[in-house]
């Protein structure tokens, strides 16, 4: 196993090196490359999901609990940004143009990949036994002492240590686990639960959010959560050296000039 | 840097062989079992096809929720509509006896209805949920005939794999394959919580399928025709929607 530091790796990015003949190293990589490919195929999906899902909650900015909701019933909550239908009071004197024809389409279509590109990554995790060596954590991170530490540092704008680029640390894995296999599925099966026709098939998806409107909510506010999971692991990332981190997750080499300084 | 072995070479190459056939006789089964949308090109195609396909094989029997009476939506949104022709204002001001529904294309006789003889056909309800694309619903009772009785009287050929439904709204024309049109939910619905169908929900006709969002669910239908083929119909896609970018299958 690769237990060196990225600070004992070559470094190997000096700009002048011409042609390169060696293989720079021969330690194993940093993310396997189906981690790699899957992070990549995720990460596309994801955007155009959520720029995507932005246009379509333009159409109807409002959202209800239980089974139905209409302009003509009270929300829940509404959001307070104008919309792209005349027939919802916005409080704005202008309606948006609409633009769900396509957003829908390409919204089904990047979840039907990264539905299929998480099962290949959920499935493959589970036979390399991924989660259990990468992400579930050790006993020795599982204490709160531990996992203040961790939180604490960023707030302190300290960087991850050297060994923490081979590995993740305690909260890192619980973050990682809870994304993986609690937000994902919820946003999954809150999508699903919409399908008029996926519902017919599957009526109990839908009952056991507790309605049609129910689900929808529950699909936006875990997108919410998503969308600040993903601001926080940006934040990290740059925390942590951007182009090490990104590098690792693209090629799956660790060590940069800037991880040397 | 890339390190191919022999084995990893015709590893790699066997399995792309294999991927791309097998590729080839699923697009192959596809198209023979019916699972292909008309509006399956394009960037977006792959994803339309794959949620079609899909729904074709899970659905093609199940049924729409249904809903006790006590949660029929108090007040029923009909969202927004054209303004009314001039020959619909016509008709209404008749109370719709005027109002014919025909039939042509693949059936062995084509056929003329009235709302009188829709009516006289066995009525069925159901309190089923109207879902719009933009994200609102509300449970309504809905009164109708089963399109497949109405199918059944003019007699359908064999051959054909979708029923094309055109309103009297201008430029308003759409179609579903033969599960939906003979899916016992199916109605040509003339009636709505007891009562006629109200002109804002589409009455005196509209289509209603509630495994299908809104927009499939067209007001004012005044024409049905029975064919094997979509690409005669507009630009092929299978409904005037698709032409401006919403999907012909709506299950979604």
């Amino acid at each position: 196993m690769a237990t060196l530091g990225p600070a004992h790796l070559p470094a190997e990015a000096s700009v002048s090196s011409g042609v390169s003949t060696a293989p720079v190293t021969k330690l194993a990589p940093r993310h396997s490359a189906l981690v790699r490919m899957t992070h990549l195929i995720t990460t596309l999906c994801f955007f155009a999901l959520l720029v995507t899902g932005i246009e379509i909650v333009i159409s109807h900015p409002r959202f209800y609990w239980g089974e139905t909701g209409t302009v003509l019933t009270s929300p829940w909550f509404q959001l307070p940004i104008p919309s792209s239908r005349r027939l919802v009071p916005t409080g704005y004197g202008y309606v948006l143009p609409d633009q769900n024809g396509w957003s829908r389409a390409l919204h089904f279509e990047a979840a039907w990949i990264a539905v299929l590109t998480g099962l290949l990554y959920v499935i493959s995790g589970l036979l390399t036994r991924h989660f259990r060596k990468d992400l579930v954590p050790r006993k020795t991170d599982l204490s709160w002492r531990v996992l203040l530490t961790s939180l604490a540092k960023p707030f302190r704008f300290e960087r991850p240590s050297a060994a923490e680029a081979s590995s993740y640390n305690g909260l890192q894995r619980l973050a990682y686990l809870f994304v993986i296999f609690v937000l994902f599925p919820l946003v999954i099966w809150s999508g699903l639960a919409m399908s008029l026709g996926f519902a017919s098939a599957f009526p109990w998806s839908v009952t056991l959010l507790g309605g049609r409107q129910s689900a929808r909510t529950i699909h936006f506010l875990v997108s919410l959560a998503l969308v600040l999971f993903l601001s926080v692991h940006v934040l990290m990332v740059c925390l942590a050296g951007f182009w090490s981190r990104t590098g690792a997750m693209i090629t799956g080499r660790t060590g940069t000039r800037k991880e040397l300084t | 840097m890339i390190n191919l072995s022999r084995r990893k070479l015709i590893v790699s190459g066997l399995a792309a062989t294999a991927g791309a056939s097998g590729l080839a006789v699923a697009a192959r089964l596809a198209q023979k079992y019916g699972l292909v949308p008309p509006d399956h090109g394009g960037i977006y195609g792959l994803g339309e096809t794959l949620t079609y396909a899909s729904q074709r094989l899970l659905t093609r029997h199940s049924l729409a929720r249904e809903f006790p009476r006590n949660r029929i939506s108090p007040r029923p949104f009909p969202n927004e509509l054209g303004p009314l022709t001039e020959d619909f204002k016509r008709l209404q001001a008749g109370g719709f006896a005027d109002w014919r529904l025909s039939i042509d294309g693949m059936v062995h006789q084509p056929a003329s209805f009235s709302i009188a003889d829709l009516k006289n056909c066995p009525s069925r309800s159901h309190i089923t949920e109207l879902a719009c694309e933009e994200g609102w619903s509300y449970i309504a009772e809905w009164i109708g005939v089963p399109l497949s009785h109405v199918l059944h009287l003019v007699g359908v050929h064999p051959q054909a794999r979708y029923v094309v439904y055109v309103s009297m709204e201008p430029d308003t024309w759409d179609s579903i394959d033969m599960a939906d049109a003979l899916h016992p939910q199916t109605f040509l619905c003339y009636g709505m919580n007891g009562n006629d169908l109200p002109v804002p929900h589409g009455g005196p006709l509209r289509m209603r399928l509630p495994r299908q969002v809104g927009y499939k669910n067209k007001k004012f239908i005044t024409q049905l025709t029975v064919t094997d083929n979509l690409k005669r119909f507009g630009k092929g896609l299978g409904c005037v929607d698709a032409e401006y970018g919403y999907a012909w299958y709506a299950g979604i």
